[in-house]
């Protein structure tokens, strides 16, 4: 499904991400861990095109998307939830889903996101703005789910979020990869909320990849060794 | 003070309210939802004007006997020839300055100067006059001390017309949705999906637009010169940062505060007394609130 390959990324003189590679499968979710600084925003980032990479290439179901805008990534399928999940503010949520649509046949918030999270059929003609950070968050994957994309970017979804918001948000990805079929990349600091949804992890350190585990063979005193100091 | 007297203040605040409004609702888009400082954005109106002076002269040569509705194919002219203008002027230069609000202050500021200059070049160095047309000539003799002037009760008419449309097309369509998401985040807006060039060019076409229909009823209350828009630029800015960027609603609220303070006070002080108590009004605004008097409250 998603092909990345030998991705780099610089600020200004600074490598920050040293030869990427890695792919996904239909239906798979990849967890890329790692702490701070060590370079998973820049991945993503430069997933969706929001950073400009230098040599290396991402495609999407055979497309080649390197050096494309963002929203020809979204066309071709690629979904987006940032880190600190950027809602538009101003806009109502009902409004802030409907940004996801552009490609969409239908012109309503299909049912299906309502029934995943309820919370945002209750808050739907508030202003994005005022939702707490949990139902932004919620927010943000309505919108990106909403574009059908066939690869689910999700960038820290528990960072500054309570521990039960986020086995909420846990359960209702798996419950939607099952009925939709997409893939997910997802970076995680939190060892628990990775467990729960990833098939295969991805540990990044420095830019670089450093160890790679599936499932069923993976150590998780190894992967929390990665993530502490 | 007499109920003719307080009807025709009331009534002159409201027709600056209703040009304020005009003027203003081009840059609501351009600096209030877009951020880009544009300092042509006068010289927008006066191009918008200079369209309608255009108009005027092609009917009365050619179509003397439709000379009457010349005023609406005017306002149209002017909206299409600036926002084409618009359109260009964003591909061509203001693109390449969204993160740079100063180079874009002085590039506008040059490009107003150079606009000045080709309207005196190629127009007229002198201000040109529109005749008026004349169904709007003379007033609206309401009782006996009260007359309203029709061409402004038509620029009013025009004003709530133009104000009307741009909010349906900001609040109830999906391509004033697009505008709205890219004015708040450019960058996620693209990662939502929306094509934000395209908007970005449209929207500021939309915004150029909106000050050639400005310019072009203004034709009707005064005339035109190169330097037109420089005496409408400020009164523009002051509505629109007075009434908090990023709202439609502080803006058209901005312009009827101000309009009518400057309708009372220079019944009571005078011209340049109630400029300057205005000002210092809107300083002592943006003190205590920076970003308007408007400026809705939401966690970012």
């Amino acid at each position: 499904m998603l092909q990345v390959n030998q991705l780099n990324v610089y600020y200004g003189e600074s490598h920050v991400l040293r030869n990427a590679s890695f792919s996904v499968a239909k239906g798979e979710t990849v967890a890329i861990m790692g702490r701070n600084g060590m370079g998973k925003s820049t991945l993503l980032k430069a997933l969706i095109g929001i950073l400009p990479t230098r040599g290396g290439s991402v495609s999407l179901g055979g497309r080649e998307l390197t050096g494309t805008p963002t929203y020809t990534r979204v066309a071709a399928g690629m979904g987006f939830v940032p880190q600190g999940r950027m809602i538009f503010p101003y806009l109502t949520v009902e409004e802030n889903i409907l940004t996801g649509m552009e490609k969409a046949a239908e012109k309503t918030v299909p049912a299906y996101i309502y029934e995943v999270f309820p919370v945002l059929l209750e808050m739907k003609h508030r202003r994005g703005g005022n939702l707490s950070g949990g139902q932004q968050q919620q927010l943000a994957i309505a919108r990106a789910l909403v574009s059908n994309p066939g690869v689910l970017v999700l960038d820290e979804p528990t960072e500054g979020i309570q521990p039960s918001i986020i086995k909420d948000i846990a359960r209702a990805l798996n419950t939607l990869k099952a009925e939709r079929g997409f893939s997910l990349v997802v970076s995680e600091q939190v060892l628990s909320f990775a467990m729960a949804v990833a098939d295969r992890f991805l540990i990044i350190e420095k830019g670089e990849f450093v160890h790679e585990a599936a499932r069923a063979d993976a150590d998780e005193g190894v992967i929390h060794g990665y993530l502490t100091i | 003070m007499t109920v003719d007297m307080f009807a025709m203040q009331a009534f002159t605040g409201l027709s600056i309210f209703t040009i304020l409004m005009l003027m203003a609702l081009g840059l609501a888009i351009v600096f209030g939802l877009m951020g880009v400082i544009n300092m042509a954005h006068g010289e927008l109106m006066a191009m918008g004007a200079y369209t309608s002076y255009g108009t005027a002269l092609f009917f009365q040569k050619f179509m003397p006997s439709l000379m009457d509705a010349y005023v609406f194919v005017g306002i149209v002219l002017a909206f299409i020839v600036t926002s084409v203008f618009g359109f260009l002027l964003e591909r061509g230069l203001i693109r390449f300055l969204y993160r740079r609000p100063l180079d874009t202050l002085l590039a506008t500021w040059g490009l107003s100067l150079i606009l000045q200059q080709v309207f005196r070049q190629f127009i007229d160095a002198k201000e040109v006059e529109v005749p008026t047309v004349s169904w709007l000539k003379g007033a609206w003799q309401v009782t006996e001390g009260i007359a309203l002037p029709l061409s402004r009760l038509f620029i009013i008419v025009l004003a709530i017309v133009t104000a009307a449309v741009v909010y349906m097309i900001l609040f109830r369509t999906r391509a004033g949705l697009r505008i709205r998401a890219v004015t708040q985040n450019r960058v996620m807006a693209g990662a939502a999906g929306i094509d934000t060039a395209r908007v970005d060019a449209l929207s500021f076409a939309f915004g150029c637009g909106l000050a050639g229909i400005a310019g072009s009823s203004f034709t009707m209350l005064a005339s035109t010169g190169p330097t037109t828009g420089q005496q409408y630029i400020v009164d523009t800015f002051i509505v629109v940062v007075f009434g908090g960027v990023e709202s439609l609603l502080g803006t058209i609220s901005s312009a009827f505060l101000i309009g009518q303070m400057q309708s009372w006070f220079e019944f009571g002080l005078g011209g340049s007394m109630a400029r300057a108590s205005i000002l210092a009004l809107v300083i002592a605004v943006l003190y205590f609130r920076p970003n308007g008097l408007f400026a809705a409250k939401v966690r970012r």
